[in-house]
């Protein structure tokens, strides 16, 4: 192989059809409700771990439908399980125990 | 003046008042342009947001016509106004009346001008009034190579709110009648993934945001915020999306089986015709503008004109029933000599 | 796929071409690239009896500069001014250009004098400053691909060879690709409008190719100029080549037609980049799938010494092509100069085969 001095770029495309969609389908058994997100960010919001880092369990959540887990593995450690997430939810989905879900399904898949 | 009026246009809007008009004991005449009555909602199976069927409402209509005499096949070509009232022209005969029922509604936008989203090109890009007449049908949806999809992509806005087509206005319907057919899909093949791409979602009225909740909760629709780009064709015939997922902030790609694209509404031939012959006052957005949108929507600004329905914008069949009424309401007011305006 | 579907979209964005008599603008780089371009289209455009001219001092209009951020707007109006200049005094109003960059420049300088006039003035008194030249705006533009467009049945006509596989008659499978500057700028300047463009199409239609529809048919090569250019955006620019060889492979093209300088130098040479830092290659027995201008294809059409069109500088080998369309020509001559010199032969690469 030849150093020309500049590398090829990945697609950083999330690609539906490369997806990882295991660990979607057991959190989804673990805790439906997650099934109910419409993604208006109050828990984000309002989250004590999110004023302090890149915490963003929106997106975490929204991630992890997307076929993609591996961004979330190191973020879910920075969760307090202070709760206040699931207070505000306008929807009603049970954070704290879809963030028990997430830890559950990297436990189990890796 | 007499107790003759003249509705013109057969559909859900045209047939309401022209049945409320009967039963109110004026002299109704109905023009159609196409051969039957029913407009839009003859092709519909089932509408938001329980799930009623369309031709229940139809034929709810059509039972309340009286004596209310109904003409197909008109082609009008003018409409000229004399002391007493209006004369209508058409090729074969001419009718008149004193007060004219303007209901010529809407049609769907076009949604091969998107050329970026394959209607036309592609095999398996459908809208959602294809969708519907095959609902209608009690067909399968197959893809058009004959196999169950198992991915189906629903795009929300085609048409509207969309700068280079000319529409800058929101179709207010599409969104909730996105839900509906995912939740109809899901029904009929309830092992597909079905995704509905929206840049908002237009819950308005009664019991659609518990139809968006049902659709999430009861049958796994999954909805991704962000706008269909561009898609491209596989060699097997299935559909490559390009859209973007902003909820993540990354470019997603996904292969489906069928794309169903929600066309808006646009203003109907028959709408921007009759709108000028008699003149009629066409905002921005090429919908028809009434005297005042809060207190007088069912006025024209034209004496002895009025306004029913969705050639004044976008509008939901129940409201449009409404409107119907209400419109018939004034024009009766007017046969008999009631103020419909209080200076 | 219907195609019905995309011949409607054809038929919405028609485009004036002008029959005769044009006046021809070169490219700054394309001659390093592909060297017997420009002449083929002089060549075949004089046998079919059209009158092109170009002048000596023409220059370059500018557009590589102007779109590496390096000429600033007021500069490039200026230099095309010239380049009006020049066609005015030659006597002619066809403007043709060779490169689609420049076309792209071209057409928005004249978009731009066509709504603020008061710019066109300043243009002129610039060029009277600088040069003493007087110009009149062309009364057509084109691009040279949409005169060879225009003229494909003529040059079928007139042809010897055809886009087809002798052994199997089965038409060759063309990748077709498009400059961006030739229409997303302005649609309703090229022909076929910015989704699905006819001008290329038209050309391999009508001289018995297939075209291929793969999924990034319409991304960008990724020359992008100021990521090209420099060394450490280079691997960034070639990606965007890369993933539409990656999209095109399943459809197994023979051949990759283009019409700018940029695109068929990347798509040709990138094969070739690709090939030495990942040992990919796209194409049949590792050969790569080899690339051409429209001129090339019209001058084998034609039935014009492939040598003479200057197919051996091609990275990617096009040797394979020619056999399969029955095409002679003369392995021994590959590397000799117009009197007959040995000029070296390029080392192999080592993935992609060379021929």
């Amino acid at each position: 192989m030849i150093d020309f001095g500049y590398t090829l770029t990945r697609d950083r495309q999330l690609d539906f059809d490369r997806g990882d969609f295991r660990y979607l389908k057991l959190v989804k058994s673990l805790e439906p409700s997650m099934d109910l997100c419409i993604g208006c960010g109050s828990c984000t919001a309002t989250c004590s771990a999110g004023g302090f880092t890149d915490f963003n369990i929106r997106k975490l959540h929204t991630v992890i439908r997307r076929g993609d887990p591996e961004s979330i593995k190191a973020e879910l450690k920075k969760c307090m399980f202070c709760g206040k997430c699931q207070l505000v939810c306008p929807r009603g989905v049970n954070l704290r125990n879809l963030i028990l879900a997430m830890n559950r399904a990297i436990e189990i898949l890796g | 003046m007499d107790n003759t009026v003249i509705v013109i246009g057969g559909g859900i809007s045209g047939l309401t008042a022209a049945g409320m008009l009967a039963q109110q004991g004026l002299d109704v005449t109905l023009l159609e342009k196409e051969n039957e009555t029913g407009g839009h909602l003859a092709r519909w199976d089932r509408l938001f947001p329980d799930r009623k069927k369309a031709s229940d409402v139809l034929d709810f209509a059509m039972k309340g016509l009286n004596n209310a005499k109904i003409v197909t096949g008109v082609t009008i070509t003018g409409i000229s106004r004399h002391q007493n009232g209006f004369t209508v022209t058409s090729p074969l005969s001419q009718y008149t009346a004193s007060a004219l029922l303007v209901a010529t509604g809407f049609e769907l936008f076009e949604a091969r001008k998107k050329e970026e989203y394959g209607y036309g090109i592609y095999n398996n890009v459908i809208t959602s009034a294809d969708l519907e007449e095959q609902f209608k049908s009690g067909r399968k949806v197959l893809t058009s190579e004959g196999k169950t999809p198992g991915r189906i992509g629903f795009i929300h806005c085609v048409g509207s709110r969309d700068e280079k087509v000319g529409n800058l206005y929101c179709s207010k319907v599409c969104c909730v009648t996105g839900v509906k057919q995912a939740i109809e899909l899901k029904e009929m093949f309830p092992a597909s993934e079905v995704f509905n791409f929206y840049m908002d979602l237009r819950m308005f009225d009664r019991h659609f945001e518990e139809l968006y909740y049902e659709a999430q909760q009861k049958w796994g629709v999954s909805f991704i915020r962000g706008r269909l780009s561009e898609c491209s064709e596989n060699p097997d015939g299935s559909i490559i999306l390009k859209t973007e997922d902003t909820l993540t902030g990354k470019p997603l790609k996904m292969t489906i089986d069928l794309l169903v694209l929600l066309s808006g509404f646009v203003p109907s031939g028959g709408t921007r015709g009759i709108s000028k012959m008699l003149g009629l006052q066409e905002g921005d957005d090429g919908f028809i503008n009434s005297a005042d949108q809060h207190s007088q929507n069912n006025l024209s600004g034209i004496e002895g004109v009025f306004l029913a329905g969705a050639l004044k914008g976008p509008i939901s069949v129940s409201e449009a029933v409404a409107d119907a009424r209400a419109a018939a309401a004034q024009v009766t007011c007017y046969i008999s000599s009631i103020a419909v305006t209080h200076d | 796929m219907k195609p019905g579907g995309k011949r409607q979209i054809w038929d919405e964005y028609q485009k004036e071409i002008a029959d005769d008599n044009y006046f021809y603008v070169r490219s700054c780089v394309r001659q390093n690239f592909f060297p017997g371009a420009e002449k083929t289209f002089f060549r075949y455009m004089k046998q079919l009896g059209r009158n092109v001219v170009e002048n000596p001092s023409h220059t370059t209009c500018s557009g590589i500069g102007y779109h590496s951020d390096i000429v600033p707007f007021e500069t490039a109006m200026t230099m095309v001014a010239r380049q009006f200049a020049l066609m005015t005094e030659a006597g002619y109003e066809n403007f043709v250009t060779s490169c689609i960059t420049s076309f792209g420049l071209y057409s928005e300088v004249l978009e731009t004098w066509e709504h603020f006039p008061e710019v066109e003035e300043q243009t002129r008194i610039h060029l009277r400053n600088a040069t003493g030249r007087e110009f009149l705006k062309p009364k057509n533009l084109a691009h040279a691909s949409d005169v060879t467009f225009k003229l494909r049945k003529e040059i079928a006509d007139a042809g010897r060879y055809r886009l087809v596989n002798q052994d199997t008659g089965k038409p060759i499978r063309v990748v077709e690709h498009i400059g961006c500057h030739y229409s997303r700028m302005f649609p309703n300047k090229g022909v076929g409008g910015a989704e699905y463009p006819y001008v290329l199409v038209g050309m391999i239609e009508d001289w018995g190719g297939e075209v291929i529809d793969y999924p990034e048919r319409r991304h960008c090569c990724g020359f992008g100029f100021r990521q090209y250019l420099v060394k450490a955006n280079r691997g960034y620019s070639i990606s965007a080549s890369k993933k539409k060889f990656d999209s095109m492979k399943p459809y197994k093209p023979e051949l990759i037609l283009t019409n700018c300088p940029g695109c068929p130098m990347f798509l040709d040479r990138w094969q070739y980049a690709i090939s030495e830092m990942e040992g990919t290659t796209y194409g049949e027995n590792g050969q790569g799938i080899p690339v051409m201008t429209y001129e090339e294809l019209a001058g084998l059409i034609l039935g014009y010494d492939p040598w003479d069109l200057g197919l051996q500088v091609h990275q990617v080998p096009v040797e394979p092509l020619l056999d399969k369309m029955g095409i002679p020509y003369d392995p021994e001559k590959k590397f000799l100069d117009i009197d007959g010199n040995f000029i070296g032969k390029p080392k192999s690469p080592s993935f992609l085969k060379f021929y």
